[in-house]
């Protein structure tokens, strides 16, 4: 069993609780505006527009035709992800989950889990309970990032592995979620349920751009909606800013929202129970 | 005493003159100043042969550093005086009885402070302040205590004239502990530095987070492996000065620095360097350290004399000397150098491999050198990795990754430190600028300093990368303060100028932020 892992950061201190390794893996099942790595999104077509394009020598075409990447020579000027026009990176690397493993145990002692994230990790369940099995054997706690269109409750052996889920809801309306998005939120509200009543949701996530949805309105139902289940166990909302930092030219234009204005929502939210906010 | 010419009399009849003169030297910056010109004019001392050309170079040849000790030792470098026994008797010299509650414990400690000498004139020890005050916590309501702890720490702040002065706390957690972060994180002092043992399991997560969110604000506490140092020093350890694990009731007769980059360049290669060059620059270092304990203890007068002593609040038998080094990593790079050989120290595993080699020579040198009042220690001197001077320029501090160099990931960076960290009893340490993000994930910290300790790392400091109060090498300074002396104004402490010199020559303000 294989996966296309876009990069492993060893030490995150923004991926979940403490310090954690984060993996990212590629490609992904939507196609948010604001997405601050859209270079996870696509797979390689092996076109070979990066290699052109390279300066510093670091990816080459292989006789097979596939591109090859090395790093030793790679300066981290991303002209490759910014050309690529697929939406992908040439530096990404097809590892199984003991390689992944063997990646993240290097961080032991000093993290206390992984986080999976991406593109859409719930692309590849199979994978995700193969390496939670691995990294549980070393105590580690495991969580994933998940833009929660994939239903979890069709995969109880991971969810048996998961300590936690980061819930992305992009909109609470599914219109303006296909706004944002491309694609409904049905499947993400009822993930939101599911991991709620199962003590699975550590998170959930707003991006905050109101040039691009009514964000005070789906924060208000949002609120609403999810406020019930702090009684089944307590879990955090986390406001994100839009910055337009990573985001594609023709979608980086949306104004920053200012923090009056965070704080506001924030205040919507603790109306309605929450205790828990962090505004990012 | 040796003769001296008059063109050194004249010399430095002008420098105390430019002293005397100077538009940004406080008046007691001055007094300490003055106070080095006239030990300079001082030849007491049985100089080892070789010394002179090792020791009064320019610093890009200068092998071994005396840290401005100057030429009559008259007291030991650092003294580390057991607040507890004061807490307890008092003290007859200073007519004061033991005290009966937080106002009198605070005010007898103000009052004993200016009587602790040091290289500084300044204690570079402030005491166990956690312990030494928790007895008294209940004497007062909780505000109160706030308060009074905070004016405590402002009159330190404000009258301790240099940050190379230490306060512990920990590693259990107590009400004076917790009282006493909260001030400092309100306060954002530079003045005095402060560390928490932290043992696992001992000290407990919500101590931690609340000390880590300190430190994202002040700079401070560090954060000591206290398993580490209560198994080599026993629990009668102190952390002072910068971050010198010293003996409690003692402390350091003196520190020399070896300059290892400066050694590497007298040698020819690196078999050249390992039994050669540098074997002899270690022997004389040793013998100048050995010579400058015996004036202490046998000429200063200071141990018949001083009241610290007579009163029993540091002993004789509690001292050792410091034996200490900078640069590994430009020695190593050097020495690659010479031999043609690719690789830097921090990222290529032969070249740390060639740093922990070096660290074999000197512990095994130390290992086999006697020093008959270092009875602490064994008879030998406690390693240390210094954290250089304002005025070095292309010398690492101790066995740290050059600044610019550190390796991408920190991971990589802390596997690399852990291969050194132990040999220093006497201290080491390394500084991260953290991300501003982390204020919200004081965690993430804290996993970092629980596996470190774990892998035998020794000491750790965090800053806020936006934060006014930093981490120069060891000690603290504001931002704020160095741009006002940069602009000529004269300032409260001493350490603002060390601060600001490190800032030009040692690029503090340029480490890598994690």
């Amino acid at each position: 069993m294989k996966a296309i892992v876009n990069r492993i950061i060893p030490f995150s201190s923004v991926d979940g609780p403490g310090n954690r390794t984060a993996v990212f893996f590629q490609g992904c099942n939507i196609n948010c505006k604001y997405c601050h790595n859209p270079e996870t999104r696509g797979l390689c077509k092996e076109c070979g527009v990066c290699a052109e394009h390279c300066p510093a020598g670091a990816l080459s075409r292989e006789e097979g035709g596939k591109i090859c990447f090395d790093p030793s020579k790679c300066v981290q000027c991303d002209t490759c992800i910014h050309i690529c026009p697929h939406d992908s990176s040439p530096r990404t690397q097809e590892m199984t989950p003991e390689e992944v493993y063997q990646a993240v145990k290097k961080q032991i002692p000093f993290i206390r889990g992984i986080s999976v994230s991406g593109g859409e990790c719930m692309l590849q369940p199979e994978f995700l309970t193969e390496l939670f099995r691995l990294v549980k054997r070393d105590g580690l706690t495991t969580l994933i990032d998940s833009n929660g269109t994939i239903s979890f409750k069709d995969y109880p052996e991971l969810m048996e592995v998961t300590d936690g889920v980061m819930l992305d809801i992009k909109a609470f309306d599914c219109g303006e979620h296909r706004e944002v998005t491309g694609a409904s939120n049905d499947i993400v509200l009822a993930n939101a349920v599911y991991l709620a009543e199962t003590s699975k949701l550590y998170e959930v996530r707003a991006v905050i751009v109101p040039e691009l949805y009514d964000t005070e309105q789906s924060i208000r139902k949002m609120g609403k909606f999810l406020a019930p289940y702090l009684a089944v166990h307590d879990f955090r909302v986390k406001l994100i800013a839009f910055r337009p930092m990573g985001v594609r030219k023709e979608y980086a234009h949306y104004a920053v929202p200012d923090q009056n204005y965070l704080n506001s929502l924030a205040d919507i939210l603790k109306d309605c129970g929450f205790k828990n906010i962090v505004i990012i | 005493m040796r003769e001296i010419t008059m063109e050194r009399v004249n010399q430095t009849r002008e420098n105390i003159l430019n002293i005397i003169e100077s538009p940004s030297l406080t008046h007691e910056q001055k007094l300490t100043n003055l106070a080095c010109a006239a030990d300079s004019l001082m030849e007491v001392l049985k100089l080892p042969e070789g010394l002179d050309e090792l020791l009064n170079v320019p610093i890009d040849r200068q092998c071994i550093c005396d840290l401005s000790e100057g030429h009559a030792p008259m007291r030991p470098r650092y003294i580390v005086p057991d607040y507890a026994k004061f807490m307890k008797e008092g003290s007859e010299f200073l007519q004061l009885a033991p005290p009966a509650d937080l106002y009198e414990a605070l005010n007898n400690l103000l009052i004993f402070y200016k009587h602790v000498p040091s290289v500084t004139n300044y204690p570079v020890y402030v005491g166990q302040l956690d312990e030494l005050l928790e007895p008294f916590m209940d004497t007062v309501d909780e505000a109160q205590a706030k308060k009074l702890l905070k004016m405590f720490m402002i009159h330190i702040d404000r009258t301790v004239l240099d940050s190379f002065s230490h306060a512990n706390i920990g590693p259990k957690p107590t009400k004076a502990g917790r009282l006493l972060l909260e001030v400092e994180t309100e306060l954002e002092h530079a003045v005095p530095n402060l560390t928490l043992k932290y043992e696992e399991g001992v000290t407990d997560d919500a101590f931690m987070l609340k000390a880590v969110d300190c430190a994202l604000h002040s700079a401070k506490p560090s954060f000591a492996n206290h398993a580490m140092f209560r198994k080599e020093l026993t629990e009668k350890y102190v952390i002072a000065s910068c971050y010198n694990g010293l003996p409690l009731g003692g402390g350091a007769y003196t520190l020399c620095r070896l300059i290892l980059g400066n050694i590497a360049k007298r040698a020819e290669n690196i078999q050249d360097f390992k039994e050669r060059e540098l074997p002899y620059v270690l022997n004389i270092m040793a013998e100048y350290m050995d010579e400058r304990i015996r004036f202490e203890v046998e000429e200063s007068g200071f141990f018949e004399n001083h009241f610290l002593v007579k009163e029993g609040f540091v002993r004789r038998e509690r001292f050792s000397g410091m034996y200490g080094l900078v640069g590994l990593a430009d020695c190593v790079n050097i020495l690659f150098e010479k031999e043609g050989l690719e690789g830097r120290f921090g990222h290529d595993d032969r070249a740390n491999e060639l740093g922990v080699e070096i660290m074999e020579i000197i512990r095994e040198f130390n290992m086999k050198h006697e020093n008959r009042y270092c009875e602490v220690s064994g008879g030998h001197f406690l390693l240390h990795a210094q954290v250089g001077l304002a005025e070095d320029q292309n010398v690492t501090p101790g066995t740290r990754i050059p600044i610019g160099e550190e390796p991408e990931e920190l991971i990589d960076q802390l596997m690399v430190l852990n291969k050194f960290h132990k040999y220093f009893v006497s201290g080491t340490g390394d500084i991260f600028p953290i991300d501003l993000t982390v204020h919200r994930n004081p965690e993430y910290v804290l996993d970092i300093i629980k596996g470190a300790f774990r892998m035998d790392l020794r000491y750790l400091s965090f800053y806020s990368s936006d934060s006014d109060v930093i981490r120069v090498t060891g000690y603290l300074v504001k931002r704020s303060e160095m741009e006002k002396l940069d602009k000529g104004l004269a300032v409260l402490q001493n350490t603002t100028g060390l601060g600001l010199g490190a800032s030009k020559n040692g690029h503090i303000l340029e480490r890598k932020v994690r």
